[in-house]
């Protein structure tokens, strides 16, 4: 071909952190959708620190009082800070989404990565597998394994990671496809590595990008689903606060204008699931410096 | 005196990149009258495209014309609405690109395209539009354009693709036709019916035309003049007659040196070279006496037996019963057109891929007999390497040009360390390869660069046989013959031998002691290189000889046989 050639093959390495500020810079909504991912991670991390109040504790005295200086997002109907109660699910529930996530990243990608490498057989048992995990409702199935495993968080944890899969697989799989008989694919064999080697040590590294995109997107789903199941009685139990509990509870109290109990976890909610969803485009922008020249 | 239909003056175009602006033109002038065919030569980023882009107002969003005029019959291109531009494409003005297949819509057919170009400049009934698109695709030569009328892009073959854009490109008899690299991609068979149907159509029709091309062979012998651009600028016009037997400009004299001819050796090619862009050290110095290799003792036994070699794919033979023999340090030149199976033969001797039957006999083993799956374990794996055709996807992009190189060293000795490192260093300088760019990821290196990469990886593990497929294709003739030299001089250093994969019969015939023509999965020829390609016997190794376009200023090639 004989387009001008843009970018400069001079262009010295170890400008990633140069790279990573000129994607923000030029992406004000990544900018501020991982400046919104990073708070969260944080206000998980250090949640035991940050809640003005035992999220636990209840103050009949002080039940369902609008949001004030003392309760900035009032409290509920056993007297429990929400806004204490808020920040300490975030740390739950961004366990949840992270562990689920990653769990099904890590399977999703290693077997739709061979599926993808080797073809044949092994490739159409696990398509139809997925296939058949793909034509159940995904929630739904999802409320059937809890209830089957039982209402504790690793299952919440398992359910989600199950419901996940199929598209880690697949997505995995088509990268690999496209990428298993490129020059070198064929180059790391003829250089000695095995088959295993190839797939685990050239060809999942190359598909992470595109993959990082996936997981982010993912991972507002799962909040969103960890968060649903909790929501109808299949999650995690009270008196434990998480976001999908504090909502459900606060759905009782709305019809009597106590908008508050279900306003401020929505919104958290919200606002996590947006952030994870708005940073997936960018994500890729930063970890493949040949997207943008 | 009359207006040109085109005249392009003082054009300069720059591209916003994140490193700033880069030009890409600056300040391009000439005229192309009525009729005439101009080519454009250069290399890569020499800016040939980008002119006919900008001529069209094809620039994508980052480029932008930055000073200069483009008339086209004496009226300004650039100031023209979007609305008067169009009416211009097609009508006026049209262009082909170096990709038919992907310039086609795949969902549509060829016939219903046809007709779309017809009916967006003229009122025209459908009945008539399909009669008209008829008339065309018989004007493009294509067998059987009743049938074609109806058939999809994926149906056809690249040539036909090729055809049929053109009979789009012509549809509205525009006055000028530009032709950006139309051929790169096809056989050379194809490439001469497909230039030879440019160069009748556009002159029974009076239209202009400008040849864009890497290659000089093409631009000398279809075109009235030549240009020669280089970073941008324009070089060197004249007819070319006179550009390619006296080139003035020391651009042009290193491009016309360093591409191949009828009947270049290798250090004319490399001498030309030398001073190249991506002539880094270790590029020249080829032997210049072809002393022969001392003969074998007797009882060796060959490096290198393949016997009745079959490859089947769902039904289709790839490879059809292909014997071949090759002593140490030999070199043989496999030649023949896309789906002759000469990739196929490629990977089959690198054990990447089984055979259907036949076997494969290495050092008198037959390593055939191991399967393609495990053939990673075998004692023979480090004996036999292969230098890939492209070189932007035969390197990992996440390994450092470092990594790349020494992974397979890792894999296939016991070198460690100090001593792994100094193994991968040499590799590099032998390859010519300069140690500050190892740590540099493929997409920061030029494909000159690459190429060397997967050179040097190719011979770190010292292999016995080296197998290069197309191992220049993707290259620049500059580059190109740097990397023949090296190759050439790898060869003669480690007793290597190569078996050396090409569609490019005069890569082949200076690279090679002995060629062999594959046509459609079988041999049709087989011989020494000089006599093969001096006198060929078998009529396809004739049409193919004949098919290489060639500005030799000399005798044709009947008179060198």
């Amino acid at each position: 071909m004989s387009t001008v050639a843009i970018t400069s093959p001079g262009r010295p390495r170890g400008s990633a952190l140069g790279h990573l500020g000129w994607v923000l810079r030029h992406n004000p909504l990544t900018a501020l959708a991982s400046a919104g991912t990073l708070l969260l991670c944080l206000v998980a991390i250090f949640s035991p620190w940050l809640t003005p109040y035992d999220p636990i504790a209840s103050d009949v005295q002080r039940a369902l009082q609008p949001p004030s200086a003392a309760h900035w997002a009032g409290t509920d109907q056993l007297g429990r800070d929400l806004l204490s109660r808020i920040i300490a699910a975030t740390r739950l529930d961004l366990a949840i989404a992270v562990s689920a996530v990653g769990l099904s990243f890590a399977l999703g990608a290693v077997v739709g990565a061979f599926c993808g490498y080797v073809g044949g057989r092994l490739d159409r048992a696990v398509g139809r597998f997925v296939d058949v995990l793909m034509a159940f409702p995904l929630f739904v199935l999802a409320m059937a394994m809890v209830a089957a495993l039982g209402n504790r968080v690793e299952n919440i944890v398992i359910a989600t990671a199950i419901i996940n899969l199929p598209f880690y697989v697949r997505f995995a799989r088509a990268e690999v496809n496209v990428r298993r008989n490129l020059g070198w694919v064929e180059a790391a064999r003829a250089g000695g590595e095995s088959h295993a080697a190839v797939v685990l040590r050239y060809l999942l590294p190359n598909i992470l990008p595109a993959m990082a995109v996936q997981i982010s997107l993912n991972l507002g789903w799962a909040i969103l689903n960890a968060a649903g199941l909790s929501f109808i009685g299949l999650g995690v139990r009270p008196p434990t606060p998480e976001w999908g509990i504090l909502v459900a509870e606060g759905a009782r109290f709305i019809t009597t204008g106590k908008w508050w109990l279900v306003a401020f976890p929505g919104l958290a909610l919200m606002l996590a699931v947006l952030c994870f969803n708005l940073m997936g485009d960018g994500l890729r922008d930063i970890l493949d410096p040949r997207q943008r020249t | 005196m009359t207006i040109p239909l085109l005249r392009i003056e003082d054009l300069r175009v720059t591209f916003s990149t994140r490193n700033g602006p880069v030009e890409a033109l600056r300040g391009v002038s000439f005229d192309l009258r009525a009729g005439e065919t101009l080519g454009i030569v250069g290399e890569s980023g020499s800016g040939k495209s980008v002119t006919a882009f900008a001529a069209t107002r094809l620039l994508d969003r980052a480029g932008r014309i930055a000073d200069g005029r483009i008339l086209f019959r004496g009226q300004d291109v650039s100031r023209l609405s979007d609305k008067e531009m169009r009416l211009l494409h097609g009508a006026a003005l049209s262009m082909i690109f170096q990709n038919p297949r992907a310039a086609l819509n795949p969902i549509r057919t060829v016939g219903l395209q046809l007709a779309d170009a017809l009916r967006a400049h003229a009122e025209m009934s459908a009945a008539a539009a399909r009669a008209k698109a008829l008339d065309l695709l018989k004007a493009v030569l294509i067998r059987d354009p009743e049938r074609r009328l109806d058939a999809y892009p994926h149906e056809l073959s690249g040539g036909m693709c090729q055809r049929v854009m053109i009979a789009i490109a012509i549809a509205c008899e525009p006055a000028l036709l530009i032709a950006d690299e139309p051929t790169t991609g096809l056989d050379v068979t194809t490439q001469k019916t497909v230039m030879d149907l440019l160069a009748r159509i556009t002159a029974e029709r009076g239209m202009a035309m400008i040849l864009i091309t890497h290659d000089l062979g093409l631009a000398a012998q279809y075109c009235g003049r030549v240009a020669v651009m280089e970073h941008g600028r324009l070089v060197e016009e004249a007819e070319p007659a006179r550009l390619f037997s006296a080139p003035r400009h020391p651009y042009t004299k290193r491009l016309v040196a360093a591409s191949p001819r009828l009947d270049s050796t290798l250090h004319d090619l490399v001498a030309g070279a030398a001073g190249a862009p991506g002539g880094a050290p270790g590029g020249a110095g080829v032997a210049r006496a072809d002393a022969p290799r001392p003969a074998d003792p007797a009882g060796t036994p060959l490096l290198l037996e393949v016997r009745n070699l079959v490859k089947r794919y769902d039904g289709a033979v790839a490879v059809d019963d292909v014997s071949l023999a090759m002593r140490r340090g030999e070199s043989l030149g496999l030649v023949g057109e896309s789906g002759s199976g000469k990739s196929t033969m490629s990977r089959l001797i690198c054990r990447l891929i089984d055979a259907s039957a036949g076997d494969i006999l290495f050092d008198g083993e037959a390593i055939g007999a191991i399967p393609a799956r495990d053939f990673h374990r075998s004692r023979f794996r480090r004996d036999i390497q292969i230098v890939f055709q492209d070189p932007n996807d035969s390197l990992n992009p996440r390994f450092s040009a470092f990594d790349s190189i020494a992974q397979p060293v890792k894999r296939l000795t016991d070198l460690r360390g100090a001593a792994l490192r100094a193994r991968v260093l040499e590799s590099a300088d032998r390859s010519g390869l300069p140690p500050d760019l190892l740590d540099r990821f493929p997409h920061q290196l030029s494909g000159g660069q690459k190429a060397r990469i997967g050179i040097a990886r190719a011979i770190a593990v010292r292999p016995r046989l080296l197998v290069l497929d197309e191992p220049t294709a993707a290259l620049d003739v500059s580059v190109q013959a740097v990397i023949l030299g090296l190759l050439d001089r790898l060869r003669r250093d480690d007793d290597l031998a190569f078996l050396f994969v090409s569609h490019d019969l005069n890569v082949v015939r200076m690279m090679c002691d002995r060629t062999i023509v594959l046509q459609a999965g079988r041999v049709v020829e087989e011989g020494p290189s000089a006599a093969l390609f001096a006198r060929p016997r078998s009529a396809y190794a004739r049409e193919l000889l004949a098919a290489i376009p060639h500005f030799a200023p000399g005798p044709p090639l009947a008179a060198i046989a």
